[in-house]
């Protein structure tokens, strides 16, 4: 029994070495970006939010910011709608070299991010096109589909064949079903997946690095940032903010992918408050 | 039989089959389905009877052969042109809408006035005895309500026919029996066509006006219940409707209206002719076939009928209002099973017990 509780107390210890060195850093964020000094250093000399306050004025950051936002959304919708296809498609259809095609749309997941946005660039510089967010957004969809595949797989595998049947057989379009019963059904789950692939292309740094033209995006501006010690408290309030944005936006989207586990359980789940 | 036009045929099958890739699902059906009446497709699993109601409701099509509805080949007709409506296996309640959303869906289409569609939902709950559940939750339904829905969902359609597959299967048993005495009547009152497809024969012979017993993608026998249970043509209906004890056999000589059969256990003895099905010849006889209940144990000290012969108990189940003996017959390895009702005089017997068995030779059905 002792022996139990002290192998138990090392895997303890291991656990938090662990944990702190993991988090460590994150928790350091907030602390110094309310610290009075543009020293990153112990001790804390004073408590301001004169860092968050420089942030409202800056133009550059703020273009850094828009650009952001019409990339992050506009690839959160293409790669969500394309992701909904791959997975409808996966769940449902049986077709010639579906495995390998399903690996295929996965790939990206595995591939480190630097090859695809060289091999990206070297590509659309053959092609003659000029770098500008357009080529980012299509940087970030194709690392973005996979998740949302993921994440639509779960809803649409949850999706009892029959209902759709049953709604064409009581004379319903294909159309009229996908919006009466289809769509309704996997909502949470397309919300769950816009989120998260939101999430994604706002934090990507790498493809955004290499294709974009002169409009940067807000990693680009951060990164551009730390050359110069005077902004780095400016940076650590930035990065405070998009910490709680990411982390209030992965919490919403878990909760819409538990609702859509949870409907797949149960096949008659509510839906209220929702739809 | 229940509704008016009878005969008139609501489908026809004309030689439908149906491949997926080398597998033969169906192998040729042909059949006419009357109007207003319970038709069902009985057989095991495996043997078509789904892939050819889907068929009926147009989520699948026969790779040869034609399917008429109403008159009206169905061929390249979409399941949401169809006048037909079908009962899943799973409900299918859309678990995202109200009951009466879900009854009413069908009839969106339409664009009612609300006070119309309205009231034609609560009708359509009324007649599965839903009334007034219009503003529940889905989920909130159990198994049994959940088929109302589902029915009433299909009845609001007014089709031509109404598909049912296996709709009873997920419901407990006692639950299962009251559905089934409620369909049939739903049935009768609406006189719509229904088709029902399950693999319990029991179900089948109680609710069906004709049944059509399939295996192998083929039909083997159409015909009412009874005729199904009394005369079936072939061993393997026989033993798949309800128990049927086989007993080798040869005809030894036919006199006027009695055929003289020479029976494995049961002696020599003569049917009548009429035990013959149509085009087959005593010479064809190889075996004939005695229901349960159609042999009796003989009460110690009862006057003999004539057709009597010894006998063992091997075992016996006692069910409660009927018991069925396994009983050894001289003359055959395998016992023959036979069914008592444990009537006040009867003592069930103990397995050992010697005793004496009587059967009538109307009752013996006769087969290749």
């Amino acid at each position: 029994m002792a022996k139990r509780f002290k192998k138990l107390s090392w895997l303890q210890a291991y656990a938090s070495v662990y944990m702190v060195f993991l988090y460590a850093p994150v928790v350091l964020l907030p602390i110094f970006a309310f610290n009075d000094s543009t020293v990153i250093a112990f001790p804390l000399s004073g408590f301001t939010t004169d860092w968050f306050a420089s942030l409202r004025d800056n133009s550059a950051l703020k273009s850094a910011v828009s650009n952001s936002l019409i990339v992050a959304i506009t690839a959160a919708m293409i790669s969500t709608i394309l992701g909904a296809f791959a997975a409808r498609a996966g769940v449902r259809y049986r077709f010639p070299a579906k495995r390998g095609i399903m690996g295929l749309i996965l790939l990206p997941l595995v591939l480190p991010e630097i090859i695809i946005a060289v091999a990206l660039l070297v590509m659309l510089m053959r092609l003659g096109l000029s770098l500008s967010l357009w080529t980012v957004i299509v940087g970030h969809v194709l690392v973005c589909v996979p998740f949302s595949m993921a994440v639509l797989n779960s809803a649409f595998s949850g999706l009892d064949q029959s209902l759709e049947e049953a709604s064409f057989d009581l004379g319903e379009t294909a159309w009229g079903t996908f919006r009466r019963v289809t769509f309704p059904l996997i909502l949470p789950g397309v919300i769950s997946s816009l989120l998260i692939t939101f999430t994604i292309s706002l934090d990507e740094f790498i493809i955004a690095f290499f294709l974009t033209g002169t409009d940067v995006t807000l990693p680009v501006y951060i990164w551009s940032q730390l050359r110069f010690p005077a902004k780095l408290p400016g940076v650590m309030a930035l990065g405070t903010l998009l910490l709680l944005l990411t982390i209030s936006l992965l919490v919403i989207a878990e909760f819409f992918r538990r609702r859509t586990a949870q409907r797949r359980g149960l096949d008659a789940s509510t839906t209220e408050g929702l739809i | 039989m229940t509704a008016a036009n009878a005969d008139k045929p609501i489908i026809t099958l004309d030689n439908v089959t149906r491949s997926f890739g080398a597998v033969q699902a169906l192998r040729g059906v042909s059949a006419e389905i009357r109007e207003g009446e319970f038709f069902s497709l009985l057989g095991p699993s495996g043997c078509g009877k789904t892939t050819l109601l889907r068929m009926i409701a147009g989520f699948d099509e026969p790779t040869t052969g034609t399917i008429t509805l109403d008159g009206k080949p169905m061929a390249g007709i979409a399941a949401n042109h169809r006048p037909t409506n079908m009962v899943f296996q799973s409900y299918a309640i859309f678990p995202h809408l109200s009951v009466g959303d879900n009854v009413g869906y069908g009839l969106k289409k339409k664009r009612l006035p609300k006070a119309e569609y309205d009231r034609e939902v609560e009708e359509a709950l009324e007649m599965v005895s839903l009334g007034g559940y219009g503003p529940r939750a889905a989920h909130t339904l159990s198994g049994g309500q959940r088929q109302r829905v589902a029915l009433a969902r299909a009845l609001i359609m007014r089709p031509k026919v109404i598909l049912l597959d296996e709709p009873l299967s997920a419901l407990d048993k006692k639950l299962r029996e009251q559905m089934q005495i409620e369909l049939r009547r739903l049935q009768r009152s609406v006189g719509i066509t229904f088709i029902l497809v399950t693999h319990d024969q029991e179900e089948a012979l109680i609710m069906s006006d004709r049944i059509a017993v399939m295996f192998d993608g083929q039909i083997a026998q159409l015909d009412s219940p009874e005729a199904l249970y009394r005369k079936p043509n072939t061993q393997r209906v026989a033993s798949f409707i309800g128990v049927m004890n086989f007993l080798e056999a040869k005809a030894s000589g036919e006199k006027g209206d009695k055929i003289s059969l020479d029976i494995q256990a049961l002696g020599k003895l003569d049917i009548p002719a009429s035990a013959l099905p149509a085009g087959m010849k005593s010479s064809e006889i190889t075996r004939v076939g005695v229901r349960p209940e159609m042999m009796s144990i003989v009460l110690e000290g009862a006057k003999s009928t004539g057709h009597e012969i010894d006998a063992e108990i091997a075992e016996s189940e006692y069910y409660g209002d009927m018991t069925y003996y396994l009983v050894s017959l001289p003359g055959k390895d395998e016992p023959v099973t036979i069914s008592m009702r444990n009537t006040a005089g009867r003592a069930v017997l103990e397995p050992g017990s010697k005793t004496r068995v009587s059967f009538s030779p109307e009752s013996i059905v006769v087969f290749r």
